[in-house]
């Protein structure tokens, strides 16, 4: 039997076990190629994600940048305090939560329902174009589909607006955008508007992994289609939608900076500022690059505790994880 | 007899039932699907329609699903400014570069750690994953890029994306697929790793590169937020989704009323010739420019969707 590990060095083959430290050595050297091919990708890894890990010291400091880094005064945890006693940062932590919440809860629904429809569709055409058109917005810029969005709920001439006045359900056009009741819910159904199709096709992938015995076996038995629906393909979904749950946990501070910011104004802002928009500010605009940071850091330890928290929790429920 | 006629009617009965039910559950599904058609492609229907209509026209409003008064001036007064040309070069080239940039880069990354005998993969394979949890933040990710001396440079647009860790992991789910005969075939033939990537592996995987190229490039295209961190202050560098940007939001903080925001932005480049130019048809016109390469790409790489994301979705 050849063995798998080692194959490729044709001149090694003594039993796995038997390999020493030093042959280690003379095998790596024979693979300096792949190491050309590997390593220096890893080390431009390590200098784009783990090197800016060093700047979370700006938290601790009272940073200036024209100082060098022994220079500069280190204050503790001064600047974590700042945040949690400030109304903006608390403002922005609760904006960033809701809008997760909303935006992941209505894309999951929609999601799984939209896909439970195309999977009933039995002419493959109309499920093809179905799914060509709905796909499509995920591929476009955030500015693009905020721009569409403001035309669709202009007070000149959006196409809302002039439904509602047509139905009589308003009497005059309604700045959607410039209240503050709606914005949430202009975020949500945005993101469901742009994602929904795209976030189908993992569930349909699931979808065809099921038996069709099943189906077969529930028609004998005399179930009904929404019954298929609720005892087969339901259930045969849910590690897809566990998994989607687990990986969401790690955004939910998130928000998508994109969307809030470009569709928040000065009226609106008390519900439209999330973190990233108050790092940008901070960090950016007035040049607080200790608080700024504290609140960079403090976001993404969140995420990564609530990803490894609800990866958790699935595993002890005996669920399908992630890691 | 009776009996017997009597379950035969009821079961025709529960038949028709369900056929009935079926039809009117196909009418509900087909309802809704349709509206979420309609719902998808009314807003561009409608951006194509006002940016072919005659500017001061759409001023009236009204434009619904066909341009009134039919004119390809919008697009003609777009192209003839410096500004929009500059920012659609800029667009085009870093879209380029940094999707064949980073297809190479991905593609030879993968297939070095997807080489079992290779003795140090697990190592160099565990710093990339968890890479993707690591998230430093906004300010020390500037610090870096200022350090490096990027900012306000052409290339900060495509070094700091050379490598995507999403895309090397499809990747390398795709070749370890593939069966172990071909690279092990080349090698008895006395190919070296570089030459079995290239000419033996890269054809094989062309499904995996349609799918990070497609990605790429559109990341590449739609990006605007890397424009206004870095160059905001170097015109020449300013890309067409921040141009769009930067437009769409000076028309929304004049309490989003169609205010002078686009013949502004068209009067900033040198020698336009705005003349009945309006807001509203500019900035339509910019949002189908902006939007027209991913339209004509799009259908040519949806074939492989499905393949990318159910392969993307496979646990490490």
């Amino acid at each position: 039997m050849k063995n798998k590990n080692d194959s490729s060095s044709a001149t090694v083959s003594v039993a796995p076990g038997l390999i020493s430290k030093k042959n280690n050595w003379s095998i790596l050297g024979k693979q300096k190629l792949l190491i050309l091919m590997s390593l220096p990708f890893v080390l431009y890894i390590i200098l784009f994600r783990y090197v800016p890990l060093l700047g979370w010291s700006m938290a601790f400091q009272d940073y200036k940048p024209y100082k060098s880094f022994t220079d500069q005064t280190w204050v503790g945890f001064k600047w974590f305090f700042q945040l949690f006693s400030e109304k903006e940062f608390l403002i922005s932590l609760r904006n960033t939560v809701a809008m997760s919440l909303i935006s992941t809860a209505l894309g999951y629904i929609t999601a799984i329902l939209v896909a439970i429809f195309l999977n009933e569709v039995r002419q493959v055409g109309i499920k093809r174009f179905v799914q060509t058109v709905s796909y499509l917005p995920h591929f476009l810029s955030w500015v693009i589909v905020t721009g569409l969005v403001a035309n669709v709920l202009s007070v000149e001439d959006g196409i809302l607006n002039s439904i509602l006045l047509a139905l009589g359900a308003i009497k005059e056009p309604i700045q959607w955008l410039a209240v503050q009741k709606y914005f949430w819910h202009i975020i949500g159904w945005t993101y469901v508007w742009k994602e929904v199709g795209w976030n189908t096709i993992i569930y349909l992938g699931a979808m065809t992994a099921i038996d069709p015995c099943l189906y077969e076996a529930a028609q004998i038995d005399g179930c009904g289609r929404l019954r298929k629906i609720w005892h087969i393909t339901l259930p045969g979904i849910k590690p897809t939608i566990i998994i989607m749950m687990i990986m969401s946990a790690g955004h939910i501070l998130d928000a998508n900076f994109e969307m809030p910011y470009l569709l928040q104004n000065g009226l609106i802002q008390d519900v439209a500022q999330t973190i990233d928009i108050y790092v940008l500010k901070y960090g950016f605009k007035l040049s607080r690059y200790g608080l700024a940071t504290a609140a960079g850091i403090f976001k993404n330890v969140v995420n990564i505790l609530l990803l490894i928290l609800a990866n958790q929790l699935a595993k002890r429920s005996g669920e399908e994880r992630l890691i | 007899m009776i009996e017997v006629e009597n379950k035969y009617q009821s079961y025709a009965a529960a038949k028709r039932r369900t056929r009935i039910g079926n039809s009117i559950f196909d009418l509900i599904i087909y309802i809704i699907l349709g509206f979420l058609v309609v719902a998808t492609i009314y807003p561009f229907w409608n951006t194509i329609a006002i940016s072919l209509n005659d500017g001061l026209d759409s001023l009236k409003g009204g434009i619904t699903l066909w341009p009134r008064k039919f004119t390809w001036r919008n697009y003609q007064d777009l192209f003839q400014t410096t500004r929009i040309r500059d920012a659609g070069v800029i667009s085009v080239s870093r879209t380029i570069l940094q999707t064949v940039l980073s297809v190479f880069c991905t593609t030879m990354l993968a297939y070095a750690l997807s080489r079992k005998e290779f003795i140090i993969r697990k190592p160099l394979t565990t710093i990339l994953v968890i890479s993707m949890y690591v998230n430093a933040g906004l300010i020390p990710g500037y610090m870096l890029i200022k350090n490096l001396g990027l900012v306000g440079k052409y290339s900060v647009y495509i070094i700091p994306a050379l490598v995507d860790i999403f895309n090397f992991i499809l990747v390398r789910t795709y070749i370890k697929g593939l069966p172990d005969s071909f690279v092990e075939s080349a090698r008895i033939d006395g190919a070296n790793e570089f030459t079995i990537y290239a000419n033996i592996i890269m054809p094989l995987i062309i499904p995996s590169i349609a799918m990070i190229a497609l990605f790429t490039a559109v990341g590449a295209w739609n990006s605007w937020f890397d424009t206004y961190l870095y160059a905001s202050d170097k015109p020449k560098l300013h890309s067409l989704q921040y141009v769009l940007m930067s437009i769409l939001q000076q028309s929304q903080n004049q309490n989003m009323s169609a205010a002078d925001a686009g013949s502004m932005a068209l009067a900033a480049g040198a020698g336009s010739t705005v003349g009945k130019a309006t807001p509203i048809a500019i900035r339509s016109a910019i949002t189908i420019v902006a939007t027209l390469p991913i339209l004509v790409v799009y259908p040519l790489v949806q074939k492989y969707f499905v393949v990318g994301m159910t392969i993307g979705g496979v646990k490490e």
